[in-house]
Order: C-alpha cells, then sequence, then structure tokens
C-alpha cells in the first residue's frame, strides 16, 4: 500500500514536471531563437536557424545597421524619463492621496474614494481625442512631459486605491503619539512613508511595464525622433527594415534584452508586487 | 472618539487635506476624467463647414450603426474583437489555472523558477511578441515547417490569410499573457488554508476532487478579477495588431478589432484624415461595452459571491 501511494507521488511528480518544462519551453524558445539568430549571419539564420552562434556563422551586421540607422540609444533614454518620472510622481501624489483618504474622517471622504477608483477599470485610452486636444492646447505635444502626466493619471487610481489599504493598517496610537509631540500632519505623512514599504513596491511593480511597453501615446502625443521611446522606435525601425533580417533580430534583441534581464534580477519582487495588488 | 484625530472641517478649514489630496485629483482629473468626459461630449458633434463642431445629437451613433460606410467595420471589429476575447477565455484563463494548479500543488520543487521563465512573455513589449511571432511563422524564414509537419499540418502563412489571421493573433497574445492569470490563480491557491486540504485528504477525497470541490469554490473571486481583467484589457487591445498587422488590421480587416478601428477614424491612415468626433463615437461604444462588462462584474458576480458567503 504504501509503496504503491509512493509510485504513483512519483508518476504524478514526472507528469507535473513534465507539463510545466513544456510550457517553459513554449514561453521561453521564441525568444530565445531570436537572440541567437541576432549574432549569425544572413545564410546561417536561414539555413541553421536552430545553430547556437559559434565562429563559423558569427556575424553582427545586423548591430551595426541598427545603431547606424536608428538612434537607440536616445529612444532608451527617452524611455528611462518617462518611466522613471511616472514612476516618481505616481509614488508622491499617490501617498499623499492616500494619506489624506485614509487618515481624515471628511466629509466626502467616500466619495472622493470612489471618484478616484473610476479610472482603476475605465481605461484611459478611451479618452483619447480629447486628450490629445489637451495636450495639443498646452502645447506639449512630443513631449515627454505629455507622456508622464498621462501616465501618471492612469497609474494612480489603482496606486491610491493599494496604498490606502496599506496605510489604515498603520496603528493609530504611532500617529497619535506623535501629534501629542507637535508634529504637524505633513511631518506625520512623512514618518508613515517607511512603514508602507511593501506597498510602495507593490504600486513600483504595477505600474513600470505598461509604461515601458506602451505604443499606443507615444504613437500619437510623442512620435518625433527626439521624444520616441523604445517601443514605438523599435516598432518603426521594424517597419522599415522588415526585409533586413540581421538588422530586424538585433533590433528585436536589442529591445527585448535588457527588459528580460532586469526583469529576471527582479522578478521575486516583481512578481510579489504584483500578486499582491491584484488580490488586494 | 480620539480627540487627536481631526473629525470635521469646520472651526478651523483643514488646509492639509486639501494640500494632500490636490496634486493627485489635479492630474487625474485633467488627464483622465475630462478628456472621458470630453470625449463622450464630442460624440454628439459633428464638424460644420466653418471648420467648428456643432450639436448633433446621437446622429454619429445612427451612422456608425446604419451607415453603409461605417456599420460594416464596426460590427466587423465588434465580431473580431469578441471571437478575440473568446479565445482568451477559452485558452489562456483555463491553461493559466491548469500551470497555477501545478505550480501550487505540493513538492513541486523549482517553483520559483518555472513561474518566472513562464511570466517572461508578459514583460515584453508587444511591439516585439508581435514581430517575433511574424518571424517565426514567416513561411520565409520556414522555422515552424517542422513543428506542423509533425502533426501532419501543412505549414501556412498564419497570420496573411484572412480565416487564419485573427486566431493566429489571439493565440499569440494569450501566449504573452496567460502569465497574469497564472499568477493570480497561484497567488489565490497559495492563500487556502492547509488545514482545509488535509482535512479532505483525511476524508480520503483525490487530488481531483480537492481541487474542484475545494479549492476551486474558494478561488472564485479571483476568476472573476481575471474575467474582468481580460474582458478589459481584450476589448482595449490595439499594440499586437498594429504591430504585427498596421493599421489597416489586414488581411482585408480580418483581425480589426475595436481600437484599431478607434485608431484609423481619430488618427487617420494613409491618406483619410483623422475624424476626432467619429473617433469620439467609437470610443463613445467602446466605453459602453467595457462599462456593461464591469457593472455585469460588480454586481453579478461579486454580489453573488457575497450571497454565497452571508
Amino acid at each position: 500500500m504504501a509503496r504503491r501511494d509512493s509510485t504513483n507521488m512519483l508518476l504524478q511528480q514526472i507528469g507535473i514536471h513534465a507539463i510545466l518544462l513544456l510550457y517553459t519551453l513554449i514561453a521561453i524558445f521564441p525568444i530565445f531563437l531570436v537572440i541567437i539568430n541576432s549574432v549569425k549571419s544572413r545564410r546561417a539564420i536561414f539555413g541553421a536557424p536552430l545553430e547556437l552562434p559559434n565562429a563559423v556563422n558569427w556575424d553582427t551586421v545586423g548591430y551595426e545597421t541598427v545603431f547606424k540607422r536608428a538612434s537607440f540609444d536616445q529612444y532608451f533614454v527617452n524611455s528611462f524619463i518617462v518611466t522613471i518620472g511616472t514612476l516618481i510622481l505616481i509614488l508622491v501624489a499617490g501617498t499623499m492621496a492616500a494619506h489624506a483618504l485614509a487618515e481624515y474622517r471628511f466629509r466626502g471622504n467616500t466619495l472622493m474614494g470612489l471618484y478616484l477608483a473610476i479610472g482603476i477599470m475605465i481605461p484611459i485610452r478611451l479618452g483619447t481625442v480629447s486628450i490629445l486636444q489637451l495636450v495639443v492646447n498646452l502645447r506639449l505635444v512630443d513631449t515627454l512631459t505629455a507622456l508622464v502626466l498621462v501616465y501618471t493619471a492612469q497609474g494612480l487610481p489603482l496606486a491610491v486605491f493599494v496604498l490606502s489599504q496599506f496605510m489604515r493598517q498603520v496603528p493609530r496610537e504611532l500617529k497619535d503619539a506623535a501629534r501629542v509631540d507637535g508634529a504637524s500632519e505633513y511631518r506625520i505623512y512623512w514618518m508613515i512613508l517607511p512603514l508602507i514599504r511593501p506597498a510602495l513596491g507593490t504600486v513600483l511593480a504595477i505600474n513600470m511595464i505598461p509604461i515601458w511597453n506602451d505604443l499606443w501615446f507615444p504613437l500619437i502625443l510623442a512620435p518625433s525622433e527626439k521624444t520616441k521611446t523604445v517601443t514605438l522606435g523599435a516598432q518603426q525601425f521594424l517597419g522599415q527594415f522588415v526585409n533586413d533580417w540581421n538588422a530586424v533580430l538585433a533590433s528585436l534583441t536589442l529591445a527585448t534584452l535588457p527588459v528580460v534581464v532586469l526583469y529576471i534580477l527582479f522578478s521575486r519582487q516583481l512578481i510579489r508586487g504584483l500578486t499582491a495588488g491584484a488580490v488586494k | 472618539m480620539n480627540p487627536f484625530t481631526p473629525k470635521k472641517p469646520g472651526k478651523s478649514f483643514p488646509v492639509h487635506i486639501v494640500v494632500f489630496l490636490a496634486p493627485a485629483v489635479l492630474i487625474y482629473t485633467l488627464f483622465m476624467i475630462y478628456p472621458l468626459v470630453d470625449t463622450m461630449r464630442l460624440s454628439l458633434y459633428a464638424p460644420t463647414d466653418t471648420n467648428s463642431v456643432a450639436f448633433v445629437g446621437i446622429q454619429n451613433y445612427q451612422m456608425l450603426l446604419n451607415d453603409p460606410l461605417w456599420s460594416p467595420r464596426l460590427w466587423g471589429a465588434l465580431k473580431n474583437n469578441l471571437v478575440f476575447f473568446t479565445i482568451h477565455m477559452l485558452v489562456q484563463n483555463p491553461v493559466g489555472l491548469l500551470l497555477a494548479a501545478l505550480l501550487g500543488s505540493r513538492f513541486v520543487r523549482g517553483r520559483a523558477i518555472y513561474r518566472t521563465l513562464m511570466f517572461t512573455p508578459t514583460v515584453l513589449s508587444v511591439v516585439l511578441v508581435g514581430f517575433i511571432w511574424r518571424l517565426i511563422l514567416s513561411p520565409l524564414w520556414g522555422i515552424s515547417d517542422g513543428f506542423f509537419n509533425f502533426f501532419g499540418v501543412d505549414n501556412q502563412p498564419w497570420l496573411g490569410l484572412s480565416e487564419t489571421a485573427l486566431p493566429t493573433l489571439s493565440l499569440i497574445s494569450v501566449w504573452q499573457y496567460v502569465g497574469i492569470p497564472m499568477m493570480l490563480f497561484l497567488a489565490a491557491l497559495i492563500g487556502i488554508p492547509d488545514e482545509l486540504i488535509e482535512a479532505a485528504r483525511v476524508d480520503g477525497a483525490t487530488g481531483w476532487d480537492v481541487f474542484w470541490r475545494i479549492k476551486f469554490p474558494l478561488i472564485l473571486p479571483t476568476v472573476g478579477i481575471v474575467g474582468v481583467l481580460t474582458f478589459v484589457g481584450n476589448f482595449n487591445a490595439f499594440d499586437l495588431v498594429y504591430a504585427a498587422q498596421g493599421a489597416l488590421a489586414g488581411p482585408n480587416f480580418s483581425t480589426d478589432l475595436l481600437a484599431t478601428f478607434f485608431y484609423r477614424t481619430f488618427f487617420g491612415y494613409q491618406l483619410q484624415l483623422g475624424n476626432p468626433t467619429m473617433g469620439a463615437t467609437i470610443a463613445g461604444v467602446m466605453f459602453i461595452i467595457v462599462l456593461a462588462g464591469v457593472l455585469i462584474y460588480l454586481f453579478g458576480w461579486q454580489r453573488r459571491l457575497l450571497d454565497l458567503q452571508l
């Protein structure tokens, strides 16, 4: 009986691992294929696509084309500025608003919470026609500022929701003790921030990737050469060089690899952040 | 009551509350709420000869539904979007659930590694995913020949034929996003107390029984969240079609979704000029669809779950 159980267990384990391995392969293989072929000669790309790069098939002509024809370094800087700028703004404005909602009982508190929550489910894209007009009127077309403001508006609703949930759990005695000591309300807000560090991580995790990867708003609000983000730059470059396989594979790798490396490094925090935010 | 908590505005105006709320409320109102409301308003206007717009009531909506130039595109995009959504519900979410169930079962080693690798496509830009698959499925490269031949199917330009392009794109999107339901289901499954499952096992329940009779009912709230996220995400999907098939959502509009239709209409493409008011009208239709989905979720699904718990 016990022996049969353990054989069953073993078979079950093998079955589980087989399915998981198979799916892992499905998830990873296409990316792997692009990366290995990006450093191979055209002949090897077509002749032996599955072969790993080696001394014979090695060729970096694709990368040379990419660096000559497109300013990916500039696109990276733009994407960094937009992503970092937005994240800072979301954290600052989001924690402040969440603090107000979680800490003070004022008339309209619930209503304000609901108002800010509308944006969790309604996609900001549906307002694009008017966003474009607004950005034109503010003379912000083809600026990174426009993207930062739009992404901040997009990220704030969920950020405020998650942050205020966490802030409500900060013990009241702590804040009241500070008030007895004569701390101002601003000082108390500042004091709470380090206590909700996990929530800050969650907010960063939820917002980072969608901002970096967005195509819609860069395409509509900031398509100029000097404000292009990596996603838009890659899209346009790929469209132009669609028949130059070396260049296409190289630019795909250039745009993919940094994200994948960063993701692997921070996957633990990121995944924890994503699930914490969604389950709340 | 606590004497230190400022209770009601009155004696002294609570300036600090206003200061705390101001930045978020201003940015959110100006760049999200105002544009949404203004877009809905614009959908009731039409351009006039004098370069301004005039109120026309629901005429734009009638045109979109009935005009022979507009209505085939609208119904086509709507139908395609439904197919897109259905494929996600039938493939992405069940596969996500299966992977989560396997990852969540006890004694599975290397859970973190599997999870990290399987989630990788989700962090990539849709643009890159679209191109990666365009290359892999390209008959020119022929790398997928062996795979299809193995299953006895002739390789075809899957993205180039109007019958297969939409299902293919949907499956590419499933490939990319299956990580999200997987993570959400996994988080929910891990949260189930061990005692519950132990108790059932002692009573002789099999793994299959335990999953469907105990675990699945307990993660129903997550099933609802996954459903509504899929719905809202799918009815806004744009990037993949634009990256893989272009703004015209070819071949012959067979991959046209509401968002690509919206983009072409309001922003223009090739020689066609943009039409902001008709664009706003399509956004209005999308808004109604998304709102309907969210309301069904909030009042149909969540309310029912609350009733069950009581």
